[in-house]
């Protein structure tokens, strides 16, 4: 039974075992993919950056799982609440935003060398906020693990974490592509 | 980034264990509210004098078991609301019992009271204070909860808010009951249960904003 198996993972993962932790997360993305898309047939661009925030927020909240808790209760709630949380943001974008189309589209289709390409990331970089700079040019441009980043940084390694994606994903919406 | 990347990066690091326990924090948040909330009534609006008389009696205890009843409830609501994916059972019938109990015991104080005084039942003398000073004195317990929820993960942020709210609002009668000295079943059953409801609104209200993670 898989449910069994995700819960027997999870439970190990919680007690420190990474790599069952790693499987865990990697076989429950499957199933939010699938629930994700069932709900959001109509905005199929969307359901990867909702499958990555339901992980993260998995990881993030993983203290609230009771072991004695079906685990597709929690797992179903949480994804739940961020895709009613996404579609109410999106609701309220939508009726505050014209759209960004033209913008958009003048970075869709840049070209530049690649010796420019690390200035026109730094560039990028700094119109982020220093908690999502700082933990992207630590581990993706320094190549510096988690928690060497982390202990650098003076950031938990959640708050990293958090601070990678986030930036990565607002890197991606700059430039104009999507994933 | 890649979803797979992701996944690699939450499952790498020193451990996986959480500094603290959320839940721990929680109960000592609301521990700390609950301090702070009786000191500020003995600092602010003092102790009852006579409240050394007043525990003697059966309508002191009678009060305090109406609130401590309703934030008994409303902790086990703030329990399972920051809680994805736990159901909150039978706690909308269970939080009536209490205010259900007072209502008759008042309803059938006024029935049998005299005309002349039943409006000295209803209102007292301090009915014009006694939801505002309830509120005040749920102030600490309502920071102190929603501070420790927004670290667990309420999904009903509406009704994880009002329950915050309803508990320290309860939490605030609790602690009002050292001070007031009302005994009346029918100004308990109104004026308190409006001193209790004003920070249940408030937290329903806020809640969406504040909860949100």
């Amino acid at each position: 039974m898989s449910a069994e198996r995700l819960q027997d993972l999870l439970v190990r993962g919680l007690d420190g075992d990474s790599q069952a932790y790693r499987v865990f997360l990697s076989d429950l993305t499957g199933y939010l993919r699938s629930y994700l898309m069932r709900r959001l047939s109509s905005l199929p661009d969307d359901v990867e950056d909702l499958v990555q925030e339901s992980l993260l927020a998995i990881h993030n909240k993983r203290h609230t799982y009771d072991r004695t808790q079906p685990l597709a209760a929690w797992v179903y709630a949480i994804a739940r609440y961020k895709l009613v949380d996404f579609l109410r943001g999106r609701a309220i974008r939508d009726s505050l935003n014209t759209p960004l189309d033209e913008e958009d589209g003048f970075f869709a289709s840049s070209n530049t060398d690649a010796a420019e390409a690390r200035q026109d990331i730094m560039k990028l970089l700094d119109q982020l906020p220093e908690k999502q700079r700082m933990p992207i040019i630590h581990t993706k441009l320094d190549g510096l693990s988690v928690e060497e980043a982390a202990q650098k940084s003076g950031m938990s390694e959640s708050a990293l974490k958090v601070g990678v994606h986030r930036g990565m994903k607002a890197l991606a919406a700059m430039v104009g592509e999507k994933r | 980034m890649r979803t797979n990347d992701l996944i690699d990066m939450l499952a790498t690091g020193a451990s996986l264990e959480q500094a603290g326990d959320p839940w721990r924090r929680l109960v000592y948040a609301i521990g700390s509210g609950a301090l702070v909330s009786t000191i500020l009534m003995v600092k602010a609006i003092p102790v009852n004098p006579d409240i050394t008389n007043a525990i003697q009696l059966a309508a002191f205890w009678q009060k305090l078991g109406f609130a401590a009843a309703i934030a008994a409830v409303a902790l086990l609501m703030v329990f399972r609301l920051s809680r994805p994916g736990v159901r909150l059972g039978n706690v909308f019938p269970a939080l009536m019992v209490p205010i259900l109990a007072i209502w008759i015991v008042a309803g059938i104080a006024l029935a049998t009271a005299e005309p002349e005084e039943r409006a000295s039942l209803f209102f007292g003398n301090t009915w014009k204070v006694c939801p505002f000073l309830i509120t005040m004195l749920a102030t600490p317990v309502f920071a102190a909860s929603f501070w420790a929820m927004r670290d667990l993960a309420p999904t009903n942020l509406r009704l994880a808010g009002a329950a915050a709210g309803l508990f320290s609002g309860a939490v605030g009668a609790v602690v009002y009951c050292f001070h007031c000295p009302e005994l009346e079943a029918p100004f308990i059953a109104f004026w308190y249960l409006l001193g209790i409801l004003i920070p249940t609104v408030v937290g329903a209200v806020v809640g969406e904003k504040l909860l949100r993670w």
